[in-house]
């Protein structure tokens, strides 16, 4: 094959849908034979943690289909009760699970194995107080400088 | 149904599952054996021709029998 393609992601979000996207598109892409990098700012760091916590939230979220029809009859008040989050966090889990879809640790587990290169900003690790102890080795520190030295040679670049 | 020299069942596995399945299993063949796919993903129809052009792998056989796809893919 000619000049390997290249494709850049930034990945900024920290919920369980949005750990999708990054993640399955990077593992796809890295299969079809393209170097991939992935750089993870703000809310997207929660996707590099070694425990993943990540949630759902149906709150502000009007596209999300809820259970027994609970989204046709629930007044929109009804999604910031307490506990909502996790009851609606468990049953994606167990629909994605019922459904063949990967979790998001096995998809970020693909992806280390294609050699996904997974960039984590050091600013958002400063500004947070994260503690790099708690993500998962094999990633590298980087700001928007390091993110452009790819993306600028890309064929392919998203902000997720 | 031809022969092949390798088999990878994909069945209730989800995109992109069972192109990675297909990918990993593909690094450990040789050029010019063939792999066989079973899936259930209808998304997979399109997604193995996609991966078939893209990586030069030759898609061979794509067919739907009793809800199941099968493909069979020779490496390139």
């Amino acid at each position: 094959m000619s000049e390997q393609k290249k494709l850049a992601i930034i990945a900024t979000k920290g919920t369980l849908d949005w750990a999708y996207p990054p993640f399955i598109l990077a593992s796809t892409a890295a299969a079809l034979g393209y170097q991939v990098q992935v750089f993870f700012t703000f809310y997207g760091l929660q996707l590099l943690r070694k425990n993943l916590n990540l949630k759902v939230s149906p709150l502000g979220n009007p596209g999300m289909p809820m259970p027994m029809g609970m989204d046709k009859w629930f007044p929109v008040i009804g999604t910031a009760i307490p506990g909502m989050e996790s009851i609606m966090t468990m049953m994606m889990k167990k629909k994605m699970k019922d459904k063949g879809v990967a979790s998001v640790d096995e998809l970020r587990d693909l992806c280390a194995e294609a050699e996904v290169k997974m960039i984590a900003c050091q600013m958002t690790v400063d500004l947070f107080d994260m503690n790099p102890a708690e993500f998962i080795d094999g990633i590298e520190y980087g700001g928007a400088a390091t993110f452009f030295e790819f993306a600028g040679e890309s064929d392919i670049t998203l902000y997720i | 149904m031809a022969n092949f020299d390798t088999e990878l069942d994909a069945s209730g596995l989800n995109c992109p599952l069972p192109i990675l399945r297909a990918k990993k299993t593909l690094a450990s063949m040789s050029s010019g054996q063939v792999l066989h796919i079973i899936a259930t993903d209808p998304g997979s129809v399109k997604d193995f021709e996609a991966f078939a052009k893209q990586t030069g792998n030759a898609l061979m056989e794509s067919k739907e029998e009793g809800g199941k796809f099968y493909f069979l893919l020779k490496k390139n």
